[in-house]
């Protein structure tokens, strides 16, 4: 039997701001319909990985694929193609404050739908439904607490039913039962569309919620230790800062 | 992929069935939820809703966002829906989207304001802002009186950085529209004077306007726009960052730490401008006089130099460093010109 071809796939990837190197020699597959995790300690560069991932920052040295297409070696408009099928959450949610919860995830669905003004209005409140915010469509950033805008962030990320979705530390800040509902929100999406998600964290409980795979960052020597199922790693891992920073600290 | 349809069934028992049929993408085009929940007027015995999905043949968020418009009509009119006939990924998503009830008063009823309501909230706004910036002209002039008692506490690097921002970043666009302007007005007043022989003259016109009035105001102008706007956008940036909010809970006041460094730098290095300012603008005058009215350069600066008067650039000096304190609001730069004239022009300078 052979193993279905990965939907994206990172060969000897070098991420570096100028000269200064962030993460060296890359190489890990992601599978279609995985939720997959990159994780490392603080500052090791797991948001630099998602920047080039996303196309946000071009690799020094190495390849990026999605489905076999080299993502970053192609034209920019194939590249801007590509990057259509995405879907972002980012941080700290990076919503457009002039703009309306439902604005913010309406204007996706503006720019690449013919679809009319009311249904539009209609996916952007089932959107925020999926993320909990039943009728809050009125509201501006500015009005909501960071945990919501967060979620926004995340209904805003998913409106145009995207291939793979990208979530940069997205429990973070939430209160558990909210990082609860995120995590079966993502599980959910994953089951019923067959997106990929790609999960940018440290939330243990999360990983190990979520996790198909995953790869492990370490900021010391720049570079992956190790990539495969997190609850596996946890038990069975020979390295021990991967199972250190599994099981908090103890051996 | 065949378009997207959505027929309800004959109503049995108060039972009905919506078949959902062809791929319902948000690519594609969608039907209208109304056209199924019209139908429930006419079918007032209809209690219950069901689903049959055997001709569905692709389906995303355009399917979600119909059923979630059709259920939530549904439960307006008391129709139980029964999701058991829909695929498993779908009843998951709607669970998702029902498990958080909508909570009571998030919703916004859209409020229509009559023109003489908005006239008047403008009004009240209008004063309400004109209070806030009396308020901060107030604790602006007693964060002076603390400096000058030596009660202030800043960062001496900051009103340095500060000044360069304000100073030295700004003499290119400063030398730009002053140069410009002693330009335009030579040209102008050589083209006016040369009808009566007076084209020398020009020098005074020009050394005259920069030096009294025009060198300050051009520059409060350009800072007003330049500095005052990165002033604002720094400060705003901090306030969101809750910067202030740590310098407040540390005890130390905003207006000292952040204010007064912003507004010594520009007390400081709006004359310092203005004078480059005046000195832009008589060269360009000093350009068009010698390029289109054959005035030599000595000439010129000779006729400048007789000109201009200690008494005309204390006045511009003055009217700098007034303009530089107010650099926050055009509207304060236009008012202290006014006032500043009627001042000289009283005291015969």
């Amino acid at each position: 039997m052979t193993a279905p071809a990965p939907h994206i796939e990172v060969e000897g990837v070098t991420l570096a701001y100028g000269d200064f190197v962030i993460q060296h020699d890359l190489s890990f597959r992601i599978r279609r319909g995985d939720v997959y995790i990159i994780m490392g300690g603080s500052g090791c560069g797991k948001s630099t990985v998602m920047r080039s991932l996303t196309g946000l920052l071009a690799p020094k040295t190495g390849r990026i694929c999605y489905d076999g297409t080299s993502f970053w070696e192609t034209t920019p408009a194939a590249r801007a193609e590509t990057m259509h099928r995405f879907g972002v959450m980012y941080q700290s949610g990076a919503l457009w404050s002039s703009m309306t919860l439902s604005e913010n995830v309406a204007l996706p669905l503006e720019q690449y739908t013919a679809l009319s003004a009311e249904q539009v209005r209609a996916i952007a409140a089932y959107k925020l439904a999926l993320v909990g915010l039943r009728g809050f469509d009125d509201f501006y950033p500015s009005e909501i607490s960071g945990g919501m805008q967060k979620r926004v962030g995340v209904a805003r990320a998913m409106a145009l039913d995207p291939d793979v979705l990208f979530f940069d530390e997205p429990s973070a800040g939430l209160d558990p039962l909210s990082a609860r509902l995120l995590d079966e929100l993502i599980l959910a999406l994953r089951d019923s569309l067959g997106a990929t998600m790609v999960v940018v964290t440290h939330e243990l409980a999360s990983i190990f919620t979520i996790a198909d795979d995953a790869v492990f960052l370490d900021p010391e020597t720049k570079t992956m230790l190790t990539t495969g199922n997190p609850r596996e790693l946890r038990d069975h891992s020979d390295i021990p800062k991967v199972r250190a920073f599994l099981n908090r600290g103890a051996p | 992929m065949p378009p997207p349809r959505a027929e309800l069934g004959p109503v049995q028992d108060g039972r009905a069935r919506l078949r959902l049929t062809g791929g319902w993408q948000i690519h594609g085009q969608l039907p209208a939820v109304e056209a199924v929940s019209a139908r429930f007027e006419a079918e007032p015995g209809l209690k219950s809703l069901g689903f049959e999905v055997e001709g569905l043949t692709g389906w995303d968020s355009g399917l979600m966002s119909y059923l979630t418009g059709l259920i939530d009509r549904c439960q307006q009119r008391g129709i139980a829906v029964d999701p058991a006939g829909l695929p498993e990924g779908i009843r998951g998503l709607l669970r998702l989207a029902y498990a958080v009830p909508e909570r009571p008063g998030a919703r916004r009823t859209e409020k229509r304001v009559s023109f003489v309501q908005q006239v008047g909230e403008q009004a009240l706004a209008l004063t309400r802002s004109t209070g806030e910036i009396m308020a901060f002209l107030g604790e602006a002039v007693l964060a002076l009186r603390r400096l000058f008692t030596g009660q202030a506490r800043f960062r001496k690097a900051d009103l340095w950085l500060t000044v360069q921002e304000a100073g030295a970043d700004a003499l290119p666009i400063v030398s730009l529209v002053t140069f410009l302007v002693g330009l335009i007005l030579a040209f102008i007043g050589e083209a006016q004077l040369a009808q009566f022989g007076a084209k020398i003259y020009v020098a005074d016109l020009v050394g005259l306007a920069m030096v009294i009035q025009l060198g300050a105001v051009i520059t409060a102008i350009v800072l007003a726009g330049r500095t005052g706007a990165a002033f604002a956008a720094q400060l705003g940036t901090m306030q969101v960052n809750e910067e202030i909010d740590a310098l407040r809970t540390l005890g130390i006041a905003p207006m000292d730490f952040l204010v007064l460094p912003r507004l010594l730098a520009l007390i400081l290095m709006t004359p310092l401008l203005a004078i480059y300012a005046d000195l832009m603008g008589i060269l360009g005058g000093a350009f068009v006089a010698n390029v289109a009215g054959d005035i030599t350069l000595s000439e010129y600066f000779i006729e400048t130099q007789q000109a201009i008067g200690w008494n005309h650039l204390i006045q511009g000096l003055i009217s700098a460093t007034v303009y530089g304190a107010v650099v926050t609001a055009i509207v304060f730069i236009v008012m202290a010109a006014a006032l500043l004239t009627v001042i000289f022009n009283a005291l015969g300078l």
